[in-house]
């Protein structure tokens, strides 16, 4: 049995026509509007019901640099980045050559036909289709910005004709996207015809792969991650939020920030002196000096006993680290965003990696460890982010949220977003003026319970509540200490604190096939390809089980899932192997059961890189 | 040990402030520091101004930073909550637990190495967001719990106890904080408690973020001959800019006209200072800044009530948020609900 892939196993079948299932990808110079062309194409194709996902290869540059922007169509919604490409679209002279030889033999080259294509350019195995998209532009279009952007359009336009969208949801979108501007929204109409017609006019269209209108996701959205985040962050209750502007997390205080502007602002019942109305905001939104600040202002909010979060990446991690032990050991609640980029360092900003596990799960000097959700996708950022501020007032700890910059910054298939109205907020053990009526006196790190927290109090409730809460040696009373057997027994609860947390963290997903004696184990972002790579494994007769991890510490069945195999492959997006070694140290698992799938070149994984890294290792 | 507690002798004639509160209750730990220190003065001091200001202790955050300076706050006001945090960073926990709770009351306490070192961009940004608390420096020259190494806010040429000269240029905070726009900044000696108290109790009124430097010198490493935060220096080069007319004077009907300047607090109150030179004004902030940089050349300390602006809106003005604190706000208000949710998802349609 073969599958239908561009990115996995090669598609086999290149004479008969493919439906709902191919792999294009846009070159193109980063500042010429690009970006708003490749979201109306994936729009319209999430809008005719086929999965469908968009990925954004960008650079850290404002104008001017090579950018790519890849669309994988999948009918059955293997979405995860093809590196086969169906279509090339080659918008950028910089990149031509490179982009052309990218794509498979017997595909399509779209290139701007104005000028004549290099001969050294041509490949025999590959048909170029030539639309001549600047000209188009100049001739109807007077000035030179708008010349730019609609070029993109006319490009658009003709792969509309090319792959068989449907013109008429195109043209729908763009009266949506310029509802308030007549003239852009003429000038984006002309544009996408022009080029649709000038296909239709000059090339056998469609192509032999097309889309056809399925019924796949009428219960979905197309959404990122960041912006499901910051949607969790409102409906958990979050009222203060602290950061500095990095990438690629910046969109998720971005969209917090629209969210609370559009449902946190509560008409004042008496009007302004100029007799408008006025508002008063329920938020504060903090952008601080750096990161420092941003944690040392969560940790203040949730101290006073407010849900509080900030949003960051790895740089921001390494200098939270000191106030994330102060907020562990004090036992004070936060919620950490990281949306993960490629280190170390400054590395690359704008691609993906998952090279923040370890730093994350032993942040701080001394002995710490703490809480950590992996989502895999928008669905789970919104899902994990509204989980974190509980678990972070439950366990009274810090939390981070591991996302990245493939999950935060692309377009993704999911199902919609739901909400239980009954929900109601874990606050944790938090005791109020008539708890501390019944007891004849409060200790801060006393009167643990099953799970090894002790209640807290809050400052500006009672006096009897008062204490001093410290960074420094403390007992369990929260006095300061410097005995051993004092200081340890504070320790020591907060590791066993740490371990209780495992059974209410999102259980691991684990998939069983019969006769699998190899586990797969992934995590976060591998998802989509790693389940396309089972799947393809399973198609080529190596059956595999898969897990994947959603939470730090592990739950007791991932230690089981690694001891029901004879070897179990870590998926991974990070050099070093990072949640390979957080489950031999965590688990106790025998090392040399574990092997690793790295891919760590920042680009998002494909299912054809995870087949190999196993197939090789099993062949060896 | 930071925190031996204090044997509580029952006095019955202590004066009693309008929560019914006597000076008793504003206390806090024993100290554990060197007897003689500057430090034990100001908490002293504070305890004294929030006594006055009957200040429910309840209301009452302390916050501070690492140093001697920062174990402070073990030693007052007891029946207040307080975090002890990390090196510098004392006033970005401040910021965030005021824009939790914009009710109470915040003291922090830092030191020149806790603010003018490690903390100084953290001290920069907490001035210009105008967070409303009182921010004090505890101010001697020197580390002392590392044994004596030069502070940041040491004078060219002033000497260590080992004899080493200082140089480099001092920051000083004061000057600092008016050409970062502060809107009260104050400078008080721990040796002179009766002018330290007014400036505190002004502080603990004001609007927004209240800078106070109080030169306090450190008996073990910092008040030898050679430098210029000892107690002989300091007493010896000290001159007021302004002077604390008590607030009971303003409610008499026939307030003498004596050149007294009064500010209205944002609390309400009333504050009313006496220019010691003539003409010296606390609201004209360039010829502050100029007096200052006058006296400092000719090595004198100038300390008082320096500036003040009561116009400036505070974080929560700025960012209209409600009267009541945020963290009061019920969490049924917080969240949208089910159905804006599937609403506003048809974007993503």
């Amino acid at each position: 049995m073969t599958r239908d892939t561009a990115g996995g196993i090669p598609a086999q079948h290149d004479l008969g026509i493919r439906f709902n299932d191919f792999a294009v990808k846009i070159a193109n110079v980063n500042g010429t509007g690009s970006a708003s062309a490749n979201t109306l194409l994936v729009r319209a194709i999430f809008r005719m019901g086929i999965p469908v996902s968009g990925t954004n290869l960008f650079p850290s540059n404002i104008q001017g640099l090579p950018t790519w922007y890849e669309i994988r169509v999948n009918k059955t919604g293997y979405t995860a980045r093809a590196i086969d490409y169906d279509v090339m679209v080659t918008m950028n002279a910089q990149t031509y050559a490179a982009d052309i030889s990218e794509v498979r033999k017997d595909g399509y080259v779209l290139y701007d036909s104005t000028w004549p294509l290099a001969p050294e350019l041509v490949r025999a195995d590959v048909h170029f289709l030539g639309v001549p998209l600047t000209k188009l532009s100049v001739d109807n279009f007077k000035e030179s910005r708008e010349r730019i952007l609609m070029k993109n359009i006319c490009c658009t336009g003709a792969l509309v004709a090319f792959l068989a969208i449907d013109l008429q949801i195109v043209s729908n979108l763009l009266d949506e996207t310029f509802q308030r501007n007549t003239q852009q929204r003429e000038f984006n109409q002309l544009a996408l015809r022009l080029g649709y017609e000038y296909a239709r006019k000059h090339f056998d269209c469609p192509l032999p792969f097309r889309l056809e209108t399925m019924d796949a996701t009428r219960d979905k959205i197309l959404i990122d991650g960041n912006t499901a985040t910051a949607l969790g962050c409102l409906y958990a209750g979050a009222t203060v939020a602290a950061w500095y502007p990095i990438t690629p997390s910046t969109s998720v205080m971005d969209n917090f920030t629209a969210l609370c502007q559009a449902y946190r602002r509560e008409p004042q019942p008496e009007p302004g002196p100029d007799g408008t109305v006025q508002y008063r905001n329920n938020f504060l939104i903090l952008q601080a000096e750096d990161e420092l600040a941003a944690i040392g202002m969560v940790l203040g909010a949730n101290w006073i006993g407010a849900r509080a979060f900030t949003s960051t990446s790895g740089p921001g991690i390494s200098l939270m680290s000191e106030l994330l032990g102060l907020a562990y050991y004090t036992e004070i609640p936060a919620v950490v965003i990281d949306v993960q980029r490629t280190g170390p360092s400054t590395g690359m900003p704008t691609r993906t990696q998952q090279g923040d596990i370890l730093a994350c799960a032993y942040a701080s000097h001394g002995d710490t460890k703490h809480l950590l959700l992996f989502p895999a996708n928008p669905a789970e950022c919104f899902e994990f982010a509204v989980k974190a501020f509980d678990l972070a007032e439950h366990f009274q700890t810090p939390v981070i949220m591991l996302s990245d910059l493939d999950i935060g910054m692309n377009d993704w298939v999911v199902p919609a977003l739901t909400w239980d109205d009954s929900f109601v907020p874990d606050r944790g053990r938090v005791l109020g003026a008539a708890d501390l009526d019944a007891i004849t006196r409060f200790y801060r790190y006393a009167d643990a319970d099953g799970e090894f927290v002790t209640p807290r109090t809050l400052p500006g409730v009672d006096s009897r509540g008062a204490y001093l809460a410290r960074g420094s040696g403390h007992d369990h009373h929260g006095a300061y200490t410097e005995v051993p057997d004092q200081y340890q027994e504070v320790v020591d609860r907060l590791a066993l604190k740490h371990a209780a947390a495992a059974e209410h963290m999102p259980a691991p997903i684990v998939e069983r096939r019969d006769g699998a004696t190899i586990g797969v184990v992934s995590v976060g972002s591998c998802d989509l390809a790693v389940r396309e790579a089972v799947a393809l494994l399973g198609d080529a007769g190596i059956a595999v089980d898969f897990i994947r991890i959603r939470g730090f510490p592990f739950a007791s069945n991932v230690r089981e899932f690694l001891d029901d195999h004879d070897v179990c492959f870590v998926v991974e997006q990070n050099r070093d192997a990072q949640l390979r070694s957080l489950l031999v140290i965590e688990t106790g698992v025998a090392q040399h059961k574990l092997r690793s799938v790295l891919v760590y070149g920042g680009f998002p994984l494909s299912a054809k890189q995870v087949v190999e890294g196993i197939t090789g290792q099993l062949e060896n | 040990m930071a925190s031996i507690s204090k044997p509580l002798v029952p006095l019955l004639h202590l004066q009693q402030n309008e929560l019914g509160l006597t000076i008793r209750d504003y206390e806090g730990a024993m100290s554990t520091l060197c007897a003689g220190c500057g430090h034990d003065s100001i908490t002293a001091a504070i305890v004294r101004s929030v006594f006055e200001l009957a200040i429910p202790p309840h209301m009452i955050a302390k916050l501070s930073g690492i140093g001697c300076s920062s174990k402070t706050p073990a030693y007052f006001v007891r029946g207040a909550h307080g975090l002890n945090s990390a090196h510098g960073r004392m006033v970005t926990i401040a910021t965030g637990a005021n824009a939790a709770n914009r009710e109470l009351q915040y003291i922090g306490i830092s030191g020149d190495g806790d603010s003018l070192s490690i903390g100084l961009g953290h001290l920069a940004h907490a001035i210009r967001r105008n967070v409303r608390m009182l921010y004090v420096i505890e101010n001697n020259g020197v580390y002392g719990l590392t044994k004596g190494q030069i502070s940041a806010s040491a004078d060219i040429d002033s000497k260590s106890k080992r004899g080493e000269p200082n140089m480099l240029a001092p920051i000083d905070p004061v000057l600092m904080g008016l050409s970062l726009g502060a809107t009260f900044v104050a400078r008080g000696f721990s040796g002179d408690k009766e002018r330290l108290v007014p400036i505190l109790k002004a502080g603990l009124s004001h609007r927004g973020f209240a800078l106070i430097d109080v030169i306090s010198p450190c008996v073990q490493f910092n008040d030898h001959e050679g430098s210029t935060k000892s107690y002989q220096f300091t007493r010896q080069h000290e001159v007021w800019a302004t002077d604390f007319v008590p607030p009971h004077d303003e409610i008499l009907a026939n307030v003498p006209d004596d050149g007294a300047i009064s500010v209205t607090m944002h609390s309400g109150s009333v504050m009313r200072f006496r220019s010691v030179p003539e003409g010296y004004d606390p609201t004209d902030r360039l010829s502050v800044a100029s007096y200052l940089e006058e006296r400092h050349a000719k090595g004198e300390i100038v300390t008082g009530l320096l500036y003040t602006n009561e116009d400036v809106p505070d974080v929560h003005e700025l960012n209209m948020t409600p009267d009541e604190p945020l963290v009061s706000i019920l969490y049924d208000k917080l969240c949208p609900g089910s159905d804006e949710l599937a609403k506003l998802q048809e974007r993503y349609r």
